[in-house]
């Protein structure tokens, strides 16, 4: 860097004392800019040390069971047998119950919200279901094992015998990811230029005709992509379904029956568990990691393909 | 004729329309009564079972099987929570700071851009294994710090998103008249863009409060739970969530606990849902 030029008629000291605060200055903006790097790069790394201390930790379960431990069908911890299958297929059919109610609901929602609601009610509908988002999950499993499953049971004992399971565990994950989906659906439909949709209107078109030919086809990508991020969600929640999915843990290829999930299992067992018992649980962990990092790279690519769309 | 033939069809086509047009319509407005009615059930039931619990005695009297208080419980939450929303704050708007600021449409900071997306929505389940393997395990004991971290990690990315995007929306005119004033950098950031962006960041970091003070899954693996008075960090920590789970769980054999448990749940939401609220009202 050239020394900087200063009018000459500035008296000597102060020259110096200008040089000085800008090599201090230059040395702050360094510090500043190499401090800010640090904590970004911390976010980097934490990704890659939440999966490397889960596979270092889980190391020794996949060295005994190998690929078994994907397709055992029980998790038995006295007898040391720790098969995945009855948690994998929990977690996968809870999170598909819960998508197939919230999804249909979630784009009712945001299409009522964006196209038909009186204006003012819009904001303090916006905000409830927000709010919804807000509860905390154990909230949501104490209300579901002693409002919701008994009631369940009282009114459908021929489905829910025992008024908790996978179905229920589904039921109360697409209550809890509703206000998810909905906020980034209402997003990304209010990009839809206004000219758009008020032409579409003004030639006579119905709101059902708007959503389907207009709103919908322009903004498929974001809409797929909420539901994907309400899917991700859904598949790591651990407190409401700990309470509610019945804890079974042998497999049995049921919608209602009792079953467990990979969240739920963890959360049950790893208190009392060691050795063999706690490294399986964290080799389950890591399982559950990659699912939900998997399912969430597919719902950010495609929302960020919706950003650059229209961004 | 020809016009008329063609009207009356079209009356029939019109009527199908709009019969199509009202059942949509109304299968969004039930879907919108559907998607709020949750609250309402879930606030009345903890207001019906939570209310009648509700005394002096919960704040200042500790969890023992007998039922007693949440006092404990509550000044565990408080200092884990304020640990966590400090390191997460300190930690987020840095690191938000470097991708608005610094790391702009660089490769490396899309890269961190993706990642802290992802761990947004990442299973808090997921973070307290991490730190139960880090933290926990090496120390040899569970912790409030443990906790407090864990807790961190997870307001974190709340906070870097929404700097970033705060700082986003200080308009670049600004930047360059104080830098033609002759301010460097570093001031340029610290002075004039938090000054702008200063509601945003408050607005996240009190969502995130509210987000990280109901989280129980990772506290299951980091600071568990103590039915004693707690106010050291270093050793296993009370909390509200965790005293909730375990009286709803192991202990829910005593009326006593569940009762507490209630309340609990009604401090909880109620605390939680305030801080949504007012962060709305910070935003404004």
């Amino acid at each position: 860097m050239s020394t900087p030029e200063y009018p000459s008629n500035m008296p000597l000291g102060a020259d110096q004392h200008r040089l000085r605060a800008l090599g201090r200055n230059h040395r702050l903006d360094l510090a500043f800019q190499g401090t800010t790097f640090v904590f970004a790069m911390l976010v980097l790394v934490t990704l890659f040390a939440i999966i490397a201390s889960l596979a270092v930790a889980g190391y020794s379960t996949f060295a005994t069971f190998g690929f078994d431990f994907f397709t055992l069908n029980r998790w038995s911890a006295n007898q040391e047998i720790f098969g995945a299958l009855p948690a994998i297929y929990g977690t996968l059919v809870s999170s598909a119950i819960a998508i197939l109610i919230a999804a249909p609901i979630s784009i009712g929602i945001a299409v009522f919200l964006t196209e038909k609601c009186p204006s003012k009610l819009r904001q303090p509908l916006a905000t409830t279901v927000e709010l919804l988002a807000g509860v905390p999950s154990i909230i949501y499993g104490m209300w579901g094992v002693q409002v919701l499953a008994p009631f369940l049971q009282r009114y459908f004992p021929s489905v829910l015998p025992a008024g908790t399971g996978l179905f229920t565990a589904g039921l109360i994950l697409a209550i809890m990811i509703i206000p998810f989906i909905t906020s980034v659906t209402r997003d990304v439909l209010m990009t839809v230029p206004k000219a758009t949709r008020e032409s579409a209107y003004g030639v006579g078109a119905t709101t059902w005709e708007v959503t389907r030919s207009i709103l919908l086809p322009s903004v498929k990508g974001g809409v797929v992509g909420a539901i994907i991020l309400g899917l991700g969600r859904a598949l790591g929640e651990t407190m409401a379904v700990t309470f509610v999915i019945g804890n079974n843990l042998f497999f049995a290829p049921t919608l209602f029956g009792q079953g467990t999930s990979i969240a739920a299992l963890i959360a049950n067992q790893f208190p009392e568990a060691d050795g063999a018992q706690r490294s399986a649980l964290l080799a389950l962990g890591l399982v559950l990691f990659l699912i939900t990092l998997l399912v969430l790279t597919a719902a950010r690519l495609m929302l960020r393909k919706m950003d650059r769309a229209h961004g | 004729m020809a016009s008329h033939a063609f009207e009356i069809r079209d009356i029939g086509l019109y009527r199908r329309r709009r019969w199509r047009n009202s059942v949509f319509v109304f299968a969004c407005t039930g879907a919108t009564l559907f998607g709020v009615v949750w609250l309402a059930l879930i606030v009345a039931e903890l207001l019906i079972q939570g209310l009648p619990g509700l005394s002096l005695s919960v704040f200042t009297e500790r969890t023992m099987m007998s039922g007693g208080g949440l006092g404990n419980a509550i000044v565990g939450s408080l200092m884990m929570t304020a640990a966590g929303t400090v390191i997460g704050t300190v930690v987020g708007i840095a690191a938000g700071t470097w991708l608005a600021e610094y790391g702009r449409d660089g490769k490396l900071a899309n890269v961190i851009r993706f990642i802290s997306d992802i761990l947004l929505s990442a299973p808090s389940i997921i973070v307290g294994l991490f730190i139960y393997a880090v933290m926990v395990q090496p120390m040899g004991h569970f912790s409030g710090w443990a906790g407090g971290v864990a807790l961190a990690i997870i307001l974190l990315p709340v906070v870097v998103r929404t700097t970033e995007d705060q700082l986003g929306l200080v308009p670049q005119s600004l930047r360059e008249a104080a830098s033609a004033l002759g301010a460097h950098r570093w001031l340029i950031v610290t002075k004039v863009c938090y000054s702008g962006a200063r509601a945003g960041i408050v607005t996240g970091v009190l969502l995130g409060c509210a987000r990280i003070s109901g989280e129980t899954a990772p506290l299951i693996f980091t600071a568990l739970n103590s039915n004693q008075w707690t106010t050291r960090m270093n050793d296993v920590m009370a909390n509200l969530p965790m005293t909730l789970y375990q009286n709803m769980t192991i202990n829910s054999f005593i009326p006593d606990l569940v009762q507490l448990a209630w309340t609990g749940g009604l401090l909880l939401t109620m605390a939680i849902l305030a801080l949504n609220i007012i962060a709305r009202f910070v935003a404004r």
